[in-house]
C-alpha cells in the first residue's frame, strides 16, 4: 500500500487512541510509536519507519505535537539519531539493525562518536587508534579520542580504528559499534572554555570488540564513516524556527529592557546582526520548505557557517552591551552537562560556548574547502598522502 | 508568529523564467548592451517590447479586468531575477513595477491599462535614491500647470508618461512631450538618470501622491532584492567557470584555497540573498508582514550583490578591469542598486521601527 499523508494521519490517531500520551509511559509511548513505523517514517517496517518519503515525517510529528505527545529528546540523543541511526540502517547487519535502532530512538541508549583524535581533527583519516583481530575473532582496541561529546553519558559508541597500517590512510580503517561499559574504556572530563565538562577524552586500552559489532567490511570504514559525516553535516532538521528564535532574540530582548545600555555603534551593529539572523532563518526555513517538497538542496552546507558566525557575532556584541556586567561570568564550576545550554545561561557562557561551533563537526574552514568542491565545483586541494601507506606519513 | 512565506519556485515560476532567459539570450547580449550604452539611446526598446508585447510581462501586477495578467510579485520577482543576470537595459522595474504599482494606489484605469499593454512606458518622477516612506521633491502646480526641476529619474528618458508629484499633495500625469527631459552622465549605465525641467506642462491629477509613491517605492525596494539576486547569481556563476579554467602557476586558479573560500562564502551570501528576495515577493504578493520583508531584504541584498560584482572583477584580474568584459556592467548596476529605492542604512532605520529595536 502505498503511505501518504492521509495514511500516516490515521495510523497516527490509531496510536494515540490506542496509547493516550496522558495516560501512557514515555517510554512506553515511544516503544509503541517506533513499533508502529511513526518512528522515522522513512526507514523500513520492523524498524520503526514505513518506507514513506521522508517528507512526510511531519505530518506525524504536527499531530503527536498538537496531541501532547512525548517526545525522544532529540537534543540529548543527537549523535546517535543524526549519525549512528543513518550509518547502522545502510551498512548494519539485520542483527545489528534489530539490536540497535529501537533502543537508539527512544532514547534509552545514548551514543558516542570515537572519531577524533589527537593527531587528526580534521584529517580524520590520519587516525592512529588500533584495532588489532585475535585469532579467535574479535578485534582488541588501543589508542586515544578527544572531544567526545557525550561520552559520559553514553552507552555505545562509534568508532573508527586503523586495521591496517601498511595501506595509505583511507583505505586501512574499520568501523565498530564499541560497547562503552567496556573495563577498557576510561573516559575522562575535558574541562573546556566554559569552564564546565561537555566533552571527554577517551582512552581506550585493550578493549575486546566482538567481530559481530563490526559495521561494514574490514578496510571498509572510511566509506562507512562517509555516511556518517554527511549526515552530520545534514542535520540541521525540520525544526522551524521563529523569528529571533536564535541567539539574536536574548540580545535584542536586553536592548529593548536596558534603554541605559544603548549607544549608537552597538545601535548600528544590532541592526545588522538582527537582520543577518532574519536572513539566516529565512535561508533555514527555505531549506526545509525544499526537503518537504523532495527537493533537497546543497544549501545544508552552508547553514552550519552560516549559524556558527552569527552565534559567535551575536554573542560578542551582547557581552559588549552588557558594558560592566559583561566583565563577569555568571559561573566558573566545572561541571558536567549532559547538553549543552545555551539559554539557560548568561551572555559570557553563550560567547565561549559558540566558539566551538565553529570547530565541531568540521571547521569552517574544511566547511568553505567543502562547499567550493563539492557546490562549485572547483578543483581539490593538492594531495600528497594518496598512495602513502599510513605508517610511512609523517606525524 | 505568523504564517512562514512560501520561499521556493513554483513549476510555473520556473517556466516563465526560461522563457524570459531564452529571450534576453535572443536580445541582450553584453557586447549589444555594452554598444547600446555607448549611443544616444541606451535602452533596448526592442527586448522591452519583446517582454511587454510578446508576453504581456508589463501587466504581472496589473488585473485582467484592466488589460493585465492578474498575477503576483512573485512573478515578477523571476522576471527581474533574469533580467538582472543579463542587466538588461529595459524600464521594467521603474515602468512595470513602481509607476505601476503607483497608478494601483490611484486606479487610475486608462493609464494602467497603457502600461500593461507596454504600449506606453511609465516613470514615477521620484529621485531613484528615495527610500518607502521618505521625503519626495515636488514641483509647483497652478491651474493644472507643472513648473520645476527634477532630478535623478530613472528611465525618464524612455518614459512615455511621467507621474509627478507636486506642492499641492497630489500626484499628475504628464505627458513626457511636455517636458525638457535632459540625461544626466550616470553610473549606471544600463538605468539612466535624467534630469526633468517644468516649464507650464499640463497635467493630469491622479489623486494624493504620498500613498501612491510609498506603495510604488515599497515595492520597488522589494523586488529590486531580486534583481540583486539574479546579479549576484551571474557574477558567482562566470567567476567560478572563469576560475576553472585559467591557470597560473601550472594549476586552476580555482584550485587555490584563497579563492575556494572567498567563492565559498559568495556562494553562502547568495543563498541567504535568495531565500530574503523570495521572502520579500512573497509577502508583497501577499501583503502580509511586507513593510519588514521589504525592509530586511534591502538591508541585506545590496551588500550581496555589490560583494559578488566586486569579487568577479578581482577575481578576473586584468580582463575583469577592461570595458570589454561586462562585468563593469554589473558593478555599476550593482553600485547603484545600493543607493536606489533607500540605502541598506536607511532600511536598517525602518527595520529598527517595525521590530521596536529603537536608537539610543
Ligand atoms: C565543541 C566541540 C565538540 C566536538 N565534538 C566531537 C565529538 O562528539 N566527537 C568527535 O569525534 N569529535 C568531536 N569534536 C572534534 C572536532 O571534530 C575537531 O576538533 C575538528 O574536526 C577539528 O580538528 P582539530 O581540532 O584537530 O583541528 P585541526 O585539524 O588541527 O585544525 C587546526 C586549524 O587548521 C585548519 N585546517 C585544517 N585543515 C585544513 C585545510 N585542509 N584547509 C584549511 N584549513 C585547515 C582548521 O580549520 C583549524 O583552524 C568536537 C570539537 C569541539 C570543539
Amino acid at each position: 500500500m502505498t503511505i501518504d499523508a492521509a495514511e500516516l494521519q490515521r495510523r497516527t490517531a490509531e496510536l494515540l487512541a490506542a496509547h493516550p500520551p496522558a495516560t501512557t509511559d514515555r517510554l512506553d509511548f515511544l516503544k509503541a510509536r517506533f513499533d508502529a513505523g511513526l518512528a522515522w517514517v522513512h526507514y523500513p517496517q520492523g524498524l520503526g519507519g514505513l518506507g514513506a518519503p521522508r517528507s512526510l515525517q511531519v505530518v506525524v510529528d504536527a499531530e503527536l505535537e498538537a496531541a501532547g505527545a512525548p517526545d525522544n529528546d532529540p537534543r540529548r540523543i543527537g549523535i546517535g539519531l543524526g549519525m549512528a541511526a543513518p550509518t547502522i540502517l545502510k551498512y548494519g547487519t539485520e542483527e545489528q539493525k534489530q539490536r540497535f535502532l529501537r533502543p537508539l530512538w527512544v532514547g534509552e541508549e545514548v551514543w558516542c562518536q570515537l572519531f577524533s583524535e589527537p593527531g587528526a581533527g580534521s584529517d580524520l583519516a590520519a587516525l592512529g587508534t588500533r584495532a588489532v583481530r585475535e585469532s579467535g575473532g574479535d578485534w582488541v582496541v588501543n589508542g586515544q579520542k578527544v572531544w567526545t561529546s557525550s561520552a559520559h553519558v553514553a552507552r555505545w559508541a562509534i568508532l573508527i580504528a586503523r586495521t591496517d597500517p601498511d595501506l595509505p590512510k583511507h583505505a586501512g580503517i574499520t568501523y565498530f559499534l564499541c560497547d562503552m561499559t567496556d573495563p577498557g574504556v576510561e573516559v575522562r572530563p575535558l574541562r573546556q572554555v566554559t569552564g564546565e565538562a561537555e566533552f571527554n577524552e577517551v582512552f581506550l586500552t585493550d578493549v575486546r570488540i566482538p567481530d559481530a559489532h563490526r559495521l561494514g567490511e574490514v578496510g571498509d570504514g572510511w566509506r562507512v564513516a562517509q555516511t556518517t559525516l554527511n549526515n552530520e553535516r545534514v542535520a540541521i532538521g525540520g525544526m522551524r524556527l521563529p523569528r529571533e528564535g536564535g541567539m539574536i532574540g536574548p540580545v535584542s530582548g536586553t536592548w529593548r529592557e536596558r534603554p541605559e545600555l544603548r549607544t549608537h555603534d552597538l545601535h548600528q551593529r544590532l541592526l545588522k546582526l538582527w537582520v543577518e539572523a532574519e536572513v539566516a532563518r529565512l535561508t533555514a526555513e527555505r531549506l526545509r520548505q525544499q526537503l518537504v517538497a523532495g527537493q533537497p538542496g546543497p544549501e545544508g552546507a552552508g547553514m552550519k557557517l552560516a549559524f556558527a558566525r552569527l552565534n559567535q557575532e551575536i554573542s560578542g556584541l551582547e557581552v559588549e552591551l552588557l558594558g560592566a556586567e559583561g566583565l563577569l561570568y555568571d559561573d566558573w564550576t566545572m561541571r558536567r552537562p549532559e547538553l549543552v545550554d545555551f539559554t539557560g545561561r548568561e551572555a559570557g557562557y553563550r560567547y565561549l560556548r559558540s566558539k566551538g561551533n565553529s570547530i565541531e563537526g568540521g571547521t569552517s574552514e574544511v566547511l568553505l574547502n567543502i562547499v567550493a568542491e563539492r557546490v562549485l565545483g572547483l578543483p581539490s586541494e593538492p594531495r600528497t598522502d594518496k598512495d602513502v601507506a599510513w605508517k610511512d606519513l609523517a606525524r | 508568529m505568523s504564517a512562514q512565506p512560501d520561499l521556493l519556485y513554483s513549476e510555473e515560476e520556473e517556466a516563465l523564467r526560461a522563457a524570459v532567459r531564452d529571450l534576453l539570450a535572443d536580445h541582450c547580449d553584453a557586447p549589444g548592451v555594452i554598444a547600446r550604452t555607448e549611443s544616444d539611446a541606451p535602452h533596448d526598446l526592442a527586448a522591452w517590447k519583446a517582454l511587454s508585447d510578446g508576453m504581456g510581462l508589463a501587466g504581472l501586477l496589473v488585473p485582467e479586468s484592466l488589460g493585465g495578467q492578474g498575477a503576483t510579485h512573485r512573478e515578477v520577482a523571476v522576471v527581474l531575477e533574469e533580467l538582472g543576470r543579463a542587466v538588461a537595459p529595459v524600464p521594467y522595474l521603474t515602468s512595470a513595477v513602481v509607476a505601476t504599482e503607483a497608478l494601483l494606489a490611484l486606479g487610475d484605469e486608462e493609464l494602467l491599462g497603457r502600461l500593461a499593454s507596454g504600449r506606453s512606458i511609465g516613470a514615477l518622477a521620484v529621485g531613484l535614491h528615495t527610500a518607502p516612506g521618505a521625503a519626495v521633491q515636488a514641483v509647483h502646480v497652478e491651474g493644472g500647470l507643472l513648473q520645476g526641476e527634477l532630478s535623478g529619474i530613472a528611465d525618464a528618458a524612455a518614459a512615455d508618461v511621467l507621474l509627478v508629484p507636486a506642492d499641492d499633495g497630489g500626484l499628475y500625469a504628464v505627458d513626457a512631450s511636455a517636458v525638457t527631459i535632459t540625461p544626466q552622465v550616470s553610473l549606471d549605465l544600463t538605468r539612466p538618470l535624467a534630469t526633468l525641467t517644468f516649464a507650464d506642462a499640463p497635467g493630469r491629477r491622479l489623486g494624493d501622491a504620498e500613498p501612491a509613491v510609498r506603495r510604488g517605492l515599497r515595492a520597488g525596494a522589494g523586488l529590486l532584492a531580486s534583481e540583486q539576486l539574479g546579479l549576484a547569481e551571474w557574477a558567482l556563476t562566470e567567476t567560478v567557470r572563469y576560475l576553472k579554467e585559467r591557470k597560473q602557476f601550472n594549476r586552476p586558479v580555482g584550485g587555490f584555497q584563497a579563492i575556494k573560500h572567498r567563492l565559498a562564502q559568495l556562494w553562502l551570501e547568495v543563498v541567504n540573498l535568495r531565500a530574503v528576495a523570495r521572502g520579500a515577493a512573497d509577502a508583497l504578493a501577499s501583503g502580509e508582514d511586507a513593510d519588514l520583508a521589504v525592509a530586511v531584504a534591502q538591508a541585506y541584498a545590496a551588500g550581496v550583490a555589490v560583494h559578488a560584482a566586486e569579487e568577479a572583477l578581482q577575481l578576473h584580474a586584468g580582463i575583469g578591469m577592461t570595458w570589454e568584459h561586462p562585468i563593469h556592467l554589473y558593478l555599476k548596476r550593482a553600485k547603484a542598486d545600493s543607493i536606489a529605492y533607500g540605502s541598506a542604512g536607511a532600511h536598517r532605520t525602518a527595520v529598527a521601527e517595525l521590530v521596536d529595536l529603537r536608537a539610543p
